[in-house]
């Protein structure tokens, strides 16, 4: 096998994992909104159209005012457009494949694209794991909603570490030398300091501020 | 939870991915603008670990989800299979809620 054909195989690979990882929360997400009030046909519309995990759980852990709810889920939705910026010149996508593109920004497939060396390696991770995360996603999501009440503590089965630990199987490998250490840590001591000031979803956002601060002050 | 609230978030969640996509190239191409991107991405994961690990979404709460998280870094550590990393991170954070 030619070293790309392995590079294939690998990136084939860790996207099905990253999608699997993923739907196991998404039947979490399917039973908790549910459970907190939305409609089966409400919970799975999010998982189409929405589609960015972070995004739902706050609208669905804000159904006291629909409103506030809505503007948390657009806001942690931002981060979105800063991967975009981050991805558009690896996709180089035009036309009507950027629309389809977009909707498959999110942070797992961000992660893996950033992760790869070449070009072409990332496109093709974004693609097979934004596809393999929205496949699995909402046939978990669909799962849970329909299960309904009989999973109502996902907790009992530590899915809500299991998330986390995805985000740093997905940092790790861009952790080389001092400066990605200094942001990640950086960003993660500014999120939990802001957490009890700030409404859900904002502290991730001040986090950003972190990465702006290092890139344009930092060592050249 | 009305649909209203339901669609015009879909939507604006939609635009800011549309919006990040279609930035001008000449933009991007800045230095900065490129050591920016680069890194947000690594500071912006560091946080949501932080915060979905640490917080209860209000307050700063150590419980057994921290002890899944060590067993996901020596995963990594070990260069383990990301599915074991996940697993790993799962199985401790259950057996710590089951034992207590």
């Amino acid at each position: 096998m030619t070293a790309a054909g392995a590079t294939r195989r690998t990136i084939l690979r860790d996207a099905l994992a990253i999608g699997l990882a993923t739907g196991a929360y998404g039947v979490s997400f399917g039973a908790i909104s549910v459970a907190a009030g939305l409609s089966t046909a409400q919970t799975c519309t999010l998982s189409l159209l929405m589609f960015t995990g972070g995004s739902q759980f706050a609208l669905v852990g804000g159904a006291a005012s629909p409103g506030a709810a809505a503007a948390a889920a657009v806001l942690l939705g931002v981060r979105n457009a800063l991967y975009g910026i981050r991805l558009a010149p690896t996709l180089r996508a035009r036309g009507l494949r950027r629309f389809a593109a977009a909707q498959l920004v999110i942070d797992e497939s961000a992660a893996m694209t950033v992760g790869q060396a070449r070009a072409d390696a990332g496109r093709l991770a974004f693609w097979a794991t934004g596809l393999a995360v929205f496949a699995c996603w909402n046939l978990g999501t669909l799962t849970g909603a329909l299960g309904g009440e009989a999973l109502d503590d996902p907790g009992r089965f530590g899915l809500d570490a299991a998330v986390p630990a995805a985000f740093l199987a997905l940092l790790a490998p861009t952790l080389h030398g001092r400066e990605p250490w200094a942001v990640a840590l950086g960003g993660a001591a500014v999120a939990i300091t802001v957490t009890p000031l700030v409404p859900a979803g904002v502290p991730v956002l001040c986090a950003a501020g972190v990465a702006v601060l290092a890139g344009t002050r930092g060592p050249r | 939870m009305t649909w209203a609230a339901v669609l015009l978030a879909s939507v604006g969640c939609y635009l800011c991915k549309l919006a990040g996509l279609s930035v001008p190239a000449r933009v991007v191409a800045a230095p900065r603008v490129q050591r920016v991107a680069a890194l947000l991405p690594v500071a912006l994961l560091g946080a949501l670990i932080a915060t979905q690990t640490f917080t209860d979404g209000r307050e700063l709460v150590i419980d057994a989800r921290a002890a899944g998280l060590a067993a996901a870094a020596v995963a990594v550590w070990r260069r383990a299979p990301f599915l074991a990393v996940v697993g790993a991170a799962a199985a401790t954070t259950a057996l710590l809620r089951a034992l207590a």
